[in-house]
C-alpha cells in the first residue's frame, strides 16, 4: 500500500461513495449535491493525473454549469420539496442482476489488459500539457477539424434546446 | 505539478475549517433557546401563507441552458488563444469561425424571445 | 539580505533542513511546510477581511456624507472586532423544516469559496501561493463553487423569499459569466499564458488597462455582478425580498456570508490589479534603473499589490454605494444582448490584431491596440443612441394598428 495507491483511493472513494448515495438518497436535492461531490472527486483525479486544465474545467464546466442545471430541473419539475414514494420497484433483481453481469463483464475485460497492474508511464520531460493541447486543436493536421465541428455541435444543442423550449411557433 | 495541486488540496481543507472554527465557538458561547415562534419561518412579520414552495419560474432554466453551451464554447476557447503566438494568422481565422458558429446560435436564441423575461 | 529578497523561500527552506534533521520522511516535510504556509496565508485574508469591514463603513459613511463609526477605538479601528463579539454571542436559529446539514453547509462553502482564491493571488514575484498554469480558469472554478454555496444556502432556509433570492441570485451570477470568461481570455492572448504570475511579468511595459479598457470594464461590470453587489443586489434587495437568500441565517452563519462577500470583492480588485494594471510590478520598466532597483524587492512588490488591490476595491464600493438597484429583466438583458456580442467583439479585435500588429514597435502596438478599443467603443455608443432613438420614436408615435384594441 504506497502513498501513490492512497492518493488514488481516496477521491476514487469519494467517488464511488457518491454514486452510490446519488441513487440511495431519499430526497432528489440530495441526490443532486452527491453528484456535484462525485464530479468533485473526478476532478481531484485529473489532479493527481497533472492534467490540470481538465481539473479546472471539470469544476467550471460540471459543477458549474451542468450540476446548476440538474438542480435547476430539479426544482422545476417537484410540486413538492419533501420527497414521497417507494424507493424500489417490485421486479428490482432483474436489473440488479444484468448490473452485476455488466460489472463482472467489465472487470475481466480491465484486467486482461496488458498495462493493468504497471504504474502509470512518466510523462516526458518538459511537456508543456497545456500548450500541446492548443497546439493540437489548432494544428491543420492535427484537431483542427474536430474543434470547428465541435462548435456546430454546440450550435446544434442549443438550437434543439430553444426549439424544444418554445414549441413550434415561427 | 503534482506539488502545486497538493498545496491547493490542503488549501481547500483549511478554507473549510477556517470558517467551521467560529461557528464552533458560537455554538458553545450562544444561548440555545428555541421555541416555536423563533424557528419559524419569516415572513414580513406575519404568519406563513401556503407552502414553502414557490413556483419556479422556467426562464431560469433557460438561462442556465444557454450558459451551459457559451460556458463550454468559452473553455474551448482557452487552449485557442494559447496557441496564438506559435502560428501564424491563419489560427485566428479558425478561432472566428468557432465564434462566429456560435454567435449565430446567440442571434437565433434572441429572434425566437428566448432572452425575454416574461 | 536573502530574507529580505525571497522570504518565502529562506524560511522554508530553514524548517526543511530542520525538519529533515529531525529525521521525518520528506513528503510529510513537504506536506508540515505547506499547512505551516498556508495557515498564514489564510491567517493574514482573514485578519484582512476584519479590517475590511472597518473599511466598508468608513468609506459608506464618506459617501453618504457622515462620520461611520468612531467612537470604539481610534478612528472606530476596534468597531469590527465588537461586530465580531456580537455575531458569536447571538443565538443560533434554525427554522422549522430546514436543512441542517445544507442549512450549515451554505456559509461555510461560500466562504471556502473566496479563501482557495488566495491560494493562486500574485502579492509579489516571490511571495505567492503556487504558480497554477491554469490561474485564470481557477478563478472561475472558485466562482462556481460560490455559485452553488448559494443555492444550498436558499434552498435550505425552507422559505420562500430565500428560494426566490438564490434563484436570481445565481440567474445573475451564471448569466455573467459568460463575459467575464470572455473577457479573461484577452490577458491570456496579450500575455501568452494562462499564469497569473506571467500575466503580471508581461505587463511590465504597459499595462492591459492600456492596451484594453473595453476588457477592464467589461471584467469590472461582470465582477461586480458575480460578488452580488449593488448594482447587482437583488439576492439582498432589502425593500423587495428582505434579505434574500440569507433571511434566515442569524449570527455567526450570516456574518460569515457578510464577511466572504466583503473578501470576495477584494480579492476581485486584487484580480483586477494583476490581470490590467499590473498587479505588483508595472512600472514601465523604471524598476530596472539603478535607483529604482528596490523595487524589484519582495516587500515592496507585496505593498504595491495590495495599494492597487484596495484601489480596485475601493473603486467596486464605490460603484456600490452610488448607483440604484437594477431590475432583474434589464440586468439579464443587459447581459444576454449587450455585455456578451461585445465583450466577444472585443475579444475577436484582440486576437486579429495581436497578431498583424506584432510587427510593429513598442509605442505602435499600444496605441494600436488602444485605438481600436476607442473605435469599438464608439461604434458601440452609436449603435445605443441610434436603438434609444427608435425606442422613443415608437413610444412618441404609436402606430394606429395598437390604439385599436
Amino acid at each position: 500500500m504506497t502513498v501513490d495507491r492512497i492518493i488514488f483511493l481516496v477521491p476514487a472513494a469519494l467517488i464511488l461513495g457518491s454514486a452510490v448515495m446519488v441513487v440511495i438518497t431519499r430526497k432528489l436535492i440530495h441526490a443532486a449535491l452527491w453528484l456535484v461531490a462525485a464530479l468533485f472527486g473526478v476532478a481531484i483525479l485529473y489532479a493527481i493525473l497533472q492534467a490540470s486544465f481538465l481539473a479546472v474545467v471539470q469544476v467550471v464546466v460540471y459543477i458549474g454549469a451542468i450540476a446548476i442545471l440538474f438542480i435547476f430541473a430539479v426544482m422545476l419539475t417537484r410540486r413538492e420539496m419533501l420527497d414521497k414514494g417507494a424507493q424500489t420497484r417490485s421486479n428490482w433483481w432483474l436489473p440488479a442482476l444484468l448490473g452485476l453481469l455488466i460489472l463482472v463483464g467489465l472487470v475481466f475485460l480491465i484486467i486482461g489488459q496488458p498495462a493493468f497492474g504497471q504504474p502509470a508511464a512518466a510523462l516526458p520531460a518538459g511537456l508543456d500539457a497545456l500548450r500541446s493541447l492548443g497546439t493540437a486543436l489548432v494544428s491543420p493536421d492535427a484537431f483542427v477539424l474536430p474543434f470547428e465541428v465541435a462548435s456546430v455541435l454546440l450550435l446544434a444543442a442549443l438550437v434543439g434546446a430553444v426549439y424544444i423550449a418554445t414549441g413550434n411557433k415561427e | 505539478m503534482q506539488t502545486n495541486w497538493l498545496y491547493i488540496g490542503i488549501f481547500l481543507v483549511i478554507g473549510i475549517i477556517v470558517p467551521i472554527v467560529p461557528l464552533l465557538f458560537s455554538r458553545l458561547v450562544a444561548p440555545r433557546k428555541p421555541n416555536p415562534i423563533k424557528q419559524s419561518t419569516y415572513e414580513c412579520g406575519i404568519e406563513t401563507v401556503g407552502d414553502s414552495w414557490v413556483q419556479f419560474k422556467a426562464q431560469y432554466y433557460i438561462y442556465a441552458l444557454i450558459f451551459l453551451v457559451f460556458d463550454v464554447e468559452t473553455v474551448f476557447l482557452f487552449p485557442w488563444a494559447l496557441s496564438l503566438k506559435q502560428f501564424p494568422l491563419f489560427v485566428v481565422l479558425e478561432g472566428i469561425l468557432f465564434i462566429s458558429i456560435l454567435v449565430t446560435g446567440l442571434v437565433f436564441a434572441w429572434r425566437r424571445g428566448m432572452l425575454e423575461w416574461a | 539580505m536573502p530574507f529580505l529578497n525571497d522570504p518565502v523561500n529562506f524560511i522554508s527552506g530553514w524548517m526543511r533542513s530542520l525538519l529533515f534533521g529531525w529525521g521525518l520522511p520528506s513528503g510529510l516535510v513537504t506536506v508540515i511546510i505547506y499547512f505551516i504556509g498556508i495557515t498564514v496565508l489564510v491567517m493574514f485574508a482573514m485578519v484582512l477581511d476584519i479590517f475590511l469591514v472597518w473599511v466598508e463603513r468608513k468609506v459608506v459613511a464618506r459617501f453618504q456624507d457622515r462620520l461611520g463609526p468612531n467612537r470604539i477605538g481610534p478612528f472606530g479601528l476596534i468597531q469590527p472586532f465588537a461586530d465580531i463579539i456580537k455575531l458569536v454571542i447571538k443565538e443560533d436559529i434554525t427554522p422549522t423544516g430546514a436543512d441542517k446539514l445544507l442549512f450549515n453547509l451554505g456559509p461555510v462553502l461560500a466562504i471556502a469559496s473566496v479563501i482557495i482564491l488566495w491560494a493562486i493571488l500574485p502579492i509579489s514575484s516571490k511571495i505567492f501561493g503556487v504558480d497554477l498554469n491554469v490561474a485564470v480558469l481557477y478563478l472561475v472554478a472558485a466562482g462556481a463553487l460560490g455559485t452553488l454555496s448559494i443555492i444550498v444556502g436558499g434552498w435550505a432556509s425552507n422559505n420562500k423569499y430565500a428560494l426566490l433570492g438564490a434563484f436570481r441570485m445565481v440567474a445573475n451570477m451564471v448569466s455573467y459569466e459568460i463575459p467575464m470568461v470572455v473577457v479573461l481570455l484577452i490577458p491570456t492572448i496579450l500575455a501568452n499564458s494562462m499564469s497569473v504570475q506571467d500575466i503580471t511579468q508581461a505587463q511590465s511595459g504597459m499595462w492591459f488597462a492600456v492596451l484594453s479598457p473595453l476588457a477592464l470594464l467589461i471584467f469590472l461590470i461582470s465582477a461586480i455582478a458575480e460578488l452580488g453587489r449593488s448594482p447587482f443586489d437583488l439576492n439582498e434587495a432589502e425593500s423587495e425580498i428582505v434579505a434574500g437568500f440569507h433571511i434566515e441565517y442569524t449570527g455567526m452563519k450570516f456574518g460569515l456570508f457578510y464577511a466572504g462577500e466583503l473578501l470576495h470583492a477584494f480579492t476581485f480588485g486584487g484580480f483586477i490589479a494583476v490581470l490590467f494594471f499590473g498587479g505588483y510590478g508595472g512600472f514601465f520598466g523604471l524598476e530596472k534603473l539603478g535607483i529604482f532597483s528596490w523595487l524589484n524587492n519582495s516587500f515592496v512588490q507585496a505593498v504595491v499589490f495590495l495599494a492597487k488591490a484596495m484601489f480596485g476595491y475601493w473603486v467596486i464600493m464605490w460603484i456600490k454605494y452610488s448607483m440604484p438597484r437594477i431590475r432583474i429583466d434589464h440586468m439579464l438583458t443587459f447581459n444576454w444582448k449587450f455585455l456578451t456580442p461585445l465583450s466577444l467583439v472585443v475579444l475577436v479585435n484582440t486576437a486579429v490584431l495581436s497578431k498583424v500588429l506584432s510587427g510593429l514597435p513598442g509605442w505602435g502596438y499600444v496605441l494600436g491596440m488602444f485605438l481600436s478599443n476607442l473605435i469599438i467603443g464608439y461604434i458601440t455608443v452609436e449603435i445605443l443612441r441610434a436603438y434609444g432613438r427608435k425606442q422613443r420614436k415608437t413610444e412618441a408615435n404609436p402606430s394606429p394598428q395598437r390604439l385599436q384594441n
